[in-house]
């Protein structure tokens, strides 16, 4: 593997789950790269996939109730092809998560130190002493306070704040060359929340790290993102440099999403504006666009066929038939659809 | 309770209004949580263990069909102060009040208050039962209190359509057959199921996307309106906290900083903390990035919290009075603030009495 190939290569990957009823399409086609000190933000509807694509690239789905196809390479690891030995080492080594959920990844009969010590030592010979005294700077790092206390606390003596920081330690103890982190800072407040961004921004300039990270915090995402990719119905709809995407927004779902939160769109008393009608049914997707029944922008060629990815520039991709009519959408806001 | 007020019961709805408009539905006076520590060898020998002091002497109201938001730094003891609320956890000292009547007391016994209170956990995977499919989930809690199967359920999956989880879709599926938001709207479903008069909301919109997000929003809005209920609303999201909130409680290291109504709170914040934490909520804007975190210094410990005002060794206005004197959280004008510069006579060079002096 050379420096410049990148250190995340997602191509068409699909994941359907089989355990249940009706088999349910989580992830249909995703293409995704990241490159060596790149950080990107998966944002998007909920439910429409983001923490399957991540739970993917470590391979945490239970392999007999889960259909993966598609290619995933990172640091140079074909991550669908390694043994269960291999696949050990590369978890937390080469690439490791922050959870959404701090409580399922956090194991509630050990104190958060002895996990963070537990998970140097699996990966790299060196002492207790050694491997404390590195989540002890790890403690430091992530602002938890009194840290050298907090190593010895069980997951559930710590507020949802910490955990989520004791997480990100965790997710850190090993120097992993991929983090993938799961809305790492939705337990924070504000002043707590810009320097964990703030961190990881250094990590992925210190260290080289490609991050990709999935929030519904725009506010966070800009402060880290070099680019956006947004995910509806299980693929990638629009993905671009965070400027672009944030500006100039070509798919009409990520208009819509980001006129959910335009300046004036909170006042007092007034209803919230939503996306109306409701998902697609994974389990039964449409042949057309999926987010066709919710589209104002919306023409009979939608119906019939899954719209390929239209360049339009600067690495700024949308999956949609009409990015001309969405052009400068944003800026107009009076503008109706055609 | 005076003997009028418990005749008027006795005709009145058992989950009904008791004392009247006026009254607060919720009325918590000097509650205070302190977790033990485990103890070191050291401090077993010496007989002095440690305390986090979690919830350390809070005062609060909670007006009937308000939205009272809560919002500080993570680890201040919003949670805490929410299963104490509960009645999860027992108070180390404090009170809570329920409507006029001591919750636990024979007028008030506490399974009639887990009716009349509900809460939306933190964290909503491990607030669910895993052998229950999500529809049983949100059914569960009406039928313990007598509502029937088939209503219960029924009840339930109108619920999910109203978090926009097609029933059909979603109400028979297990908890971790969801996504992370899909189960937080669960969660919201089933605490509104039984009816409740106060409902809690513990970071209960933080894992959805900004339109399901709204759609969420409207429907508590909704809900409020139709059946006059309260909400104790806590949350990081500064922006959803001053839309959905009548008044705010700002809390410091398991203290109350400041008290107001929304607008004049964000408007114009009185507390150094507060002023701090409005300043750090990102912009929005790609080319103006933070490069420094505007609230430096190490978070604070509660085992040993700092002497004097809590927030001294962060503040931007500490003075050599700061460390010394603690702040009393002082009424002015419908808000309240604990600070030595919002307080008379405590010799704060800011203070307007010290400057009235000069
Ligand atoms: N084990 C499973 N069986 C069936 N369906 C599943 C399973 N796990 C997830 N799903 C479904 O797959 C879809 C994608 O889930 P995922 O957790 O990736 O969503 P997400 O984008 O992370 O959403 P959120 O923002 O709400 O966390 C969801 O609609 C969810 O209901
Ligand atoms: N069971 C426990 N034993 C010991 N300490 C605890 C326990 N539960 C909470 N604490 C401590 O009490 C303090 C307050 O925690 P709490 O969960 O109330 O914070 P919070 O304000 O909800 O924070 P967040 O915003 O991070 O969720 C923290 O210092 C926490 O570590
Ligand atoms: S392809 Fe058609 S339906 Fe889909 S987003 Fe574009 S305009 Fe809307
Ligand atoms: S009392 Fe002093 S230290 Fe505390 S907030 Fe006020 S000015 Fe700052
Ligand atoms: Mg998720
Ligand atoms: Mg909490």
């Amino acid at each position: 593997m050379n420096d410049t190939s990148p250190l995340i290569d997602v191509r068409d990957l699909r994941v359907v789950f089989t355990g249940g009823k009706k088999p349910v399409e989580a992830v249909n086609g995703v293409d995704l790269t990241v490159a060596r000190g790149e950080s990107v933000a998966l944002i998007g509807e909920s439910g429409s996939g983001k923490s399957v694509t991540l739970r993917s690239l470590l391979r945490l789905h239970p392999e007999r109730r889960t259909r993966i196809s598609g290619g995933i390479r990172i640091a140079g690891h074909d991550v669908l092809a390694l043994g269960s030995r291999p696949l050990a080492d590369y978890r937390g080594k080469v690439a490791s998560m922050i959870f959404q959920e701090p409580l399922l990844a956090l194991d509630p009969v050990y104190t958060v130190g002895a996990q963070i010590v537990e998970s140097i030592r699996r990966h790299e010979a060196v002492s207790r002493e050694e491997a404390r005294k590195r989540a002890l700077e790890l403690f430091e790092r992530v602002r938890i306070p009194s840290p050298a206390r907090r190593l010895d606390a069980y997951p559930h003596e710590m507020s949802g704040g910490m955990r989520q920081r004791a997480m990100i330690a965790l997710a850190l103890a090993c120097r992993p060359q991929v983090l993938l982190a799961d809305e790492p800072t939705t337990a924070l407040d504000a002043t707590v929340q810009i320097q964990i961004l703030l961190l990881l921004r250094e990590l992925q300039r210190e260290l080289g790290l490609a991050i990709l990270f999935v929030t519904h915090d725009m506010g966070a995402a800009v402060e880290v993102a070099d680019r956006f990719a947004v995910m509806y119905g299980g693929r990638i709809v629009e993905e671009g440099p965070t400027r672009e995407v944030i500006r100039n927004p070509r798919h009409p779902y990520t208009l819509a999403l980001m006129q959910a939160r335009a300046d004036g769109a909170m006042t007092k008393g007034a209803r919230l504006a939503s996306i109306p009608g409701s998902p697609p049914d994974l389990a039964n997707l449409p042949a057309g666009c999926a987010f066709a029944e919710r589209c104002a922008y919306a023409r009979e060629a939608c119906l019939a066929t899954r719209p390929e990815a239209v360049d339009l520039g600067t690495g700024h991709r949308a999956r949609c038939l009409r990015t001309d009519a969405t052009a400068h959408a944003l800026q107009h806001t009076e503008a109706q659809p055609a | 309770m005076s003997i009028g007020m418990s005749v008027e019961h006795i005709g009145a709805d058992i989950h009904g209004d008791r004392g009247g408009p006026a009254q607060p539905l919720l009325s918590v006076r000097g509650l205070v949580k302190h977790f033990d520590l485990k103890k070191g060898f050291l401090e077993t020998l010496t007989g002095g263990g440690k305390v986090v002091r979690a919830v350390d002497g809070v005062d609060f109201e909670v007006l009937k069909g308000e939205t009272l938001g809560v919002v500080g730094e993570s680890g201040c003891g919003k949670s805490t102060t929410a299963r104490l609320l509960m009645h999860l956890i027992d108070p180390s000292a404090g009170e809570i009040v329920f409507d006029g009547e001591t919750v636990g007391s024979a007028a008030l016994p506490l399974r009639e208050y887990r009716r009349q209170v509900q809460m939306v956990f933190q964290d909503s995977y491990s607030s669910l039962n895993p052998r229950l499919t999500i529809q049983d989930s949100i059914a569960f809690g009406p039928q313990v209190h007598g509502v029937p199967r088939r209503e219960a359920i029924t009840r339930a999956r109108d619920l999910l359509a109203r978090v926009g989880l097609e029933p059909r879709r979603f109400a028979e599926r297990w908890p971790h057959e969801l996504s992370g938001g899909q189960r937080q709207r669960v969660n919201i479903a089933r605490a509104l199921a039984s009816e409740p008069r106060l409902v809690i909301l513990d970071e209960a919109v933080s894992a959805l996307d900004k339109s399901v997000e709204a759609q969420v929003l409207n429907l508590l809005m909704d809900l409020k309106d139709e059946f006059g209920l309260t909400y104790l609303f806590i949350s990081h999201d500064l922006h959803v906290v001053r839309y959905i909130s009548d008044r705010v409680m700002v809390m410091y290291l398991g203290k109350v900083a400041e008290t107001g109504p929304a607008e004049a709170l964000f408007d114009d914040p009185l507390h150094p903390y507060t002023r701090a934490l409005l300043s750090s909520m990102p912009s929005m804007d790609p080319d103006r990035r933070t490069e420094e975190a505007p609230l430096a210094g190490d978070p604070p410990n509660p085992i040993d919290p700092p002497p004097g005002c809590r927030f001294h060794t962060r503040c931007p206005f500490a003075e050599p009075v700061c460390a010394e004197r603690v702040p009393a959280l002082e009424e002015r004008a419908g808000r309240q603030a604990a600070c030595l510069i919002h307080e008379a006579d405590a010799g704060h060079s800011r203070n307007p009495t010290a400057i009235y002096a000069a």
